[in-house]
């Protein structure tokens, strides 16, 4: 067991474990706080596979910004919640049969398919090569659509997003 | 060292606890930190699958960073559509928002 | 051959007639009588060419048929009918064409044709009569013109065609065709005053009577044709055939095919000329108008009978020879004529109506000529024939203008007398003179009043060929009869024309239009030239002046001859006693008939009188014995027991069993069944998808948990199946 597999099974059960109280929390705001914590997880997992940006990124979108809104939203909410009673809908048990042979069902998959006792290979010179990372989203031979796709996505999500936040207030729309 | 099937695993591990929470939640915000466990877990597995094998290309950084921004956008319009239903049915249970019922 | 061309066209002119006045011209009367008149004369001055041609045609009978066509398919073979030209042929021509030509002039005048209509008068019934304001101002009853006026000039054309057919035929078909036409005829206008009961009741019992005669005709022929193979005469007259019929026995009592095949057709004659004992319809007739009376039931359709035994007289008498005995069917024949003859004479004594009289009288000269021809006195029998056309059609003439005469008075002076019953007449020589001139003429005829009177001649050759045919009762019968015809022909004119007028209706006839009486004076004229054609050769004194041309032509037809003519004087003898005896007998009894006097033949035969008055009862014993269980068959047994009770109970149950089969359909099939699977469809469905619904929650935590489950599924089948295989 080489040191770098002992953390990436502490990472790998904490984000679980994690994962496991956002879903089973009865409280909303635990829930959401475990969400953070799983998030942050999910960010290590990422600077182990050499992906220091993407952790990055995932701590400042993924924390900073959605958890944070997820937290906002069920404080706006919290009242219409009993936090007492289970959050967990009758009859929980079939969703986790069903997660659990899907869980299985994976895991063979990814056991048994070619390629997956691969070890990790040297990065090349250089390591994680952001430069190239950005002249490939805005090349045209490069993934400038699926770049400008994904902006246009945002904008219409923002443009949504206000217009279904809106009240109305005696017939008109208001913010 | 880890090989790539370590990583899938946990993938799939996370993958099924958010899918788990999706379907078992009432509050519909829980559904909502559910699924956003599950695009983690697609991140995860699209930068093992870009580091373990493809390294030298950026395709799956690409595609992560689509899937980021999605998600993102995604979490936005959820949370507007959960408070603009929750100013008009006043409840954030799933199971009390059935106009669907046939 | 034009001669034979015409002979075809004879019929047709009065066909012609009757169609275009039935469909087109029945509203106007003078368009109607022109239609016919023209018809008739056609039909008369064809025939009368063809009749003077056929005279001055030597070697007559051995000219062929003319005009044959084919016309019923028969197996592999074909019926031929045509028309043919010989002798009988030829005077029967001449006398039909010049009685039905007066006949249809006389009716125009009859129908009171140029007399205004009546207001009270009805299709259906006689004409009343109407008020009419002359021009002086004055209002009297006049007649007024019959409101059917157009149909009888249809139907006596109709009639004239069915008679000349019967005339030019060739063949038994064709006769028998022309002869039901006839039939027909007599039955529209015997009933032609359709509103009256007694006219529809006497149609139909002529219709009845005749039809039954002509059922055993009928028979005749299909014998005749199955035996020989053929209906034309110039077949089945030929000596092969004739001898070969004579000679085969038939399986009828003994009696040869001939015999049998006579006999049969015979029994039509029967009925149509009215011997006894199919004799009862025509008394019954005279319901018709006058001249339907004179026209069919004394100049035409009543000679057709006779005309058929004369031409079938080959036939009949197949196997004789004048001097040996006559066959079974000749014997039929006298027997039943003469003793028709003496009949119908004896119940005409006591007859009041003029036309009754008359109606006995035919049925008496008629049995005349078919004893006459059933002791095979041939060409007498013919002689008779034509005379007694003319001079019956005359008298029946006579009486219809005198019943006018006597009509004419019942109108003026309010009476209601019978304008037909003798008894209510007399004196009337001196209001009608011409009528009474002809129709003394024609009665002479009747009697056989000596030398100048056709019926003379005609009845003398008859007592003649009797006489010396060596059957003595049918000479004694004949000439007893003779002298009853005498007597009641006297009765007759006595009680009509002579005396005092007995009532004052016939003081105030008068005499009749000329349209009327111009008819009556050619008849008499034929009534007392005709006979001189026949003057036999061996007549004391005349005898050679005049040649025997009928005689000579007409006895030239026979192939085997007739009875050889006698030279004994009896017969002379007792044809003028027996004819002035009776004509003086019966003016002496009635010259003094007075108005209220009983008839003094009451007195004379007691309580026989009522025998005869009811002639012999004989109506009654048909109705008892025929018409009644006839009725009764029809109403009870058929009508209402098999119709009403058998075949209607079938069908009612029938009718029952439908609506009751479809109950049960109904209620155990269509209902259940049918009707349960079509709801069963339909509830199944909407329970289907209400047992489904609650699938869809609107829970999309379900929604996603299902697919979910769906993917496992999928994926473990996938697994197994492709990635273990």
């Amino acid at each position: 067991m080489t040191p770098m597999q002992i953390f990436f099974l502490v990472t790998a059960a904490l984000t679980l474990f994690a994962a496991g109280m956002v879903v089973t929390a009865n409280k909303l705001m635990h829930s959401a706080l475990w969400l953070v914590v799983a998030l942050f997880g999910v960010a290590v997992t990422f600077a182990l596979l050499d992906a220091s940006f993407f952790a990055v990124v995932q701590v400042l979108v993924y924390i900073g910004a959605i958890a944070i809104l997820v937290i906002f939203a069920v404080m706006l909410t919290h009242r219409m919640m009993n936090d007492t009673i289970s959050q967990m809908n009758k009859g929980w048990w079939l969703p986790l049969v069903g997660a659990l042979l899907l869980f299985m069902g994976l895991s063979a998959a990814a056991v048994s398919f070619q390629g997956a006792q691969t070890l990790l290979p040297v990065l090349p010179a250089g390591g994680e090569n952001l430069p190239s990372l950005g002249q490939g989203l805005v090349a045209s031979n490069g993934y400038v659509i699926p770049f400008e796709v994904a902006s246009v996505l945002l904008l219409a999500a923002l443009v949504g997003a206000i217009y279904l936040g809106m009240e109305e207030d005696g017939g008109r729309k208001i913010l | 060292m880890i090989p790539l099937s370590w990583y899938l695993i946990f993938a799939a591990a996370l993958f099924c606890v958010g899918l788990f929470g999706v379907l078992t939640r009432k509050n519909l915000i829980a559904i909502l930190m559910g699924i956003e466990l599950m695009l983690n877990a697609v991140n995860i597995n699209l930068l093992a699958f870009w580091r373990y094998l493809y390294a030298p290309q950026m395709s799956g950084q690409v595609f992560v960073i689509i899937v980021f921004t999605a998600a993102a956008a995604e979490t936005a319009v959820a949370l507007s559509l959960i408070i603009s239903v929750y100013r008009r049915r006043n409840t954030v249970v799933a199971n009390d928002v059935d106009l669907l019922k046939g | 051959m034009i001669i034979q061309a015409l002979t075809w066209l004879i019929p047709l002119p009065p066909l012609l007639a009757f169609a275009l006045i039935a469909l087109l011209t029945s509203h106007y009367r003078d368009v109607s009588h022109w239609l016919a008149l023209i018809g008739a004369g056609l039909s008369w001055l064809a025939s009368m060419v063809v009749f003077f041609w056929a005279v001055f045609t030597p070697g007559l009978s051995q000219i062929s048929p003319a005009f044959q066509v084919p016309w019923l398919p028969l197996g592999g073979d074909w019926l031929m009918i045509g028309v043919q030209v010989d002798q009988l042929t030829a005077v029967s021509l001449f006398f039909v064409a010049w009685t039905v030509l007066m006949i249809f002039i006389y009716s125009v005048g009859y129908h009171n044709y140029g007399q205004p209509e009546g207001d009270r008068d009805k299709p259906g019934l006689p004409p009343f009569g109407t008020l009419f304001r002359f021009k002086r101002g004055e209002r009297k009853m006049v007649a007024s013109v019959e409101p059917m006026y157009s149909r009888f000039f249809a139907f006596i054309s109709l009639f004239a065609f069915g008679m000349y057919t019967l005339v030019v035929s060739d063949n038994l078909l064709t006769l028998y065709i022309g002869w039901e036409i006839m039939g027909l005829c007599s039955y529209l206008l015997i009933g032609f005053w359709y509103a009256r009961e007694s006219a529809r009741n006497a149609a139909v019992k002529a219709f009845m009577t005749t039809r039954f005669g002509d059922m055993f005709m009928l028979l005749g022929l299909v014998v005749l044709y199955s035996v020989t193979g053929s209906l034309n005469y110039k077949d089945v007259f030929s000596p092969t055939v004739i001898k070969l019929l004579t000679a085969s026995a038939s399986p009828l009592l003994g009696l040869s095919w001939a015999g049998l095949i006579g006999l049969l057709l015979f029994m039509g004659t029967v009925g149509k000329s009215a011997q006894f004992p199919l004799h009862v319809w025509l008394p019954d007739a005279m319901e018709g108008p006058t001249p339907v009376s004179a026209m069919i039931h004394a100049a035409t359709m009543v000679s057709a009978g006779v005309y058929l035994v004369i031409r079938f007289f080959p036939l009949i008498s197949a196997g004789w020879l004048p001097g040996a005995p006559i066959n079974l069917t000749m014997t039929v024949m006298a027997a039943i004529g003469a003793f028709t003859a003496l009949f119908a004479a004896t119940i005409a004594l006591t007859q009041n109506d003029i036309k009754r009289v008359l109606a006995y009288s035919t049925i008496s000269q008629l049995g005349y000529m078919i004893a006459a021809l059933g002791v095979g006195a041939y060409v007498a029998a013919t002689f008779h024939l034509v005379m007694h056309a003319f001079f019956k059609a005359l008298l029946f003439l006579g009486s219809g203008s005198v019943i006018h005469g006597i009509e004419h008075g019942v109108m003026h002076t309010n009476e209601h007398v019978d304008a037909q019953d003798m008894f209510n007449m007399g004196g009337l020589r001196h209001k009608m003179p011409l009528t009474f001139w002809t129709f003394l003429i024609g009665g002479f005829a009747l009697s056989g009043f000596p030398l100048i009177t056709a019926g003379f001649w005609s009845k003398d050759s008859i007592l003649a060929g009797a006489f010396s045919s060596g059957y003595w009762w049918v000479f004694i019968v004949l000439a007893l009869a003779a002298l009853l015809t005498a007597f009641y022909t006297m009765r007759l004119i006595t009680l009509i024309f002579l005396g005092q007028p007995r009532t004052k209706a016939a003081e105030h006839a008068h005499e009749s239009r000329p349209v009327m009486t111009v008819p009556l004076a050619i008849l008499a004229f034929f009534a007392v030239a005709g006979g001189w054609v026949g003057i036999p050769a061996n007549f004391p004194l005349l005898g050679g002046l005049l040649p025997d041309w009928f005689k000579q032509f007409v006895g030239g037809m026979l192939v085997g001859g007739e009875a050889a003519e006698g030279h004994s004087l009896v017969p002379l003898l007792t044809s003028l006693v027996v004819a002035l005896g009776g004509l003086l007998l019966g003016w002496w009894v009635y010259h003094k008939q007075m108005a209220g006097d009983p008839d003094p033949m009451q007195r004379a035969l007691g309580g026989f009188y009522t025998v005869l008055k009811r002639k012999y009862y004989i109506d009654e014993f048909y109705n008892w014995a025929f018409i009644k269980p006839a009725y009764w068959l029809a109403d009870t047994l058929v009508y209402k027991l098999i119709d009403l009770k058998i075949l209607d109970g079938i069908l009612h149950a029938i009718g029952r069993f439908g609506p009751w089969f479809g109950r049960i359909l109904r209620g155990w099939f269509d209902l259940p069944v049918i009707n349960g699977a079509g709801d069963m469809i339909a509830t199944g469905t909407r329970r289907l998808g209400a047992d489904l619904k609650p699938v869809q929650s609107g829970r999309i935590q379900q929604y996603m948990l299902i697919a979910l489950m769906v993917l496992v599924v999928v994926f473990f089948i996938f697994y197994y199946f492709f990635v273990l295989a």
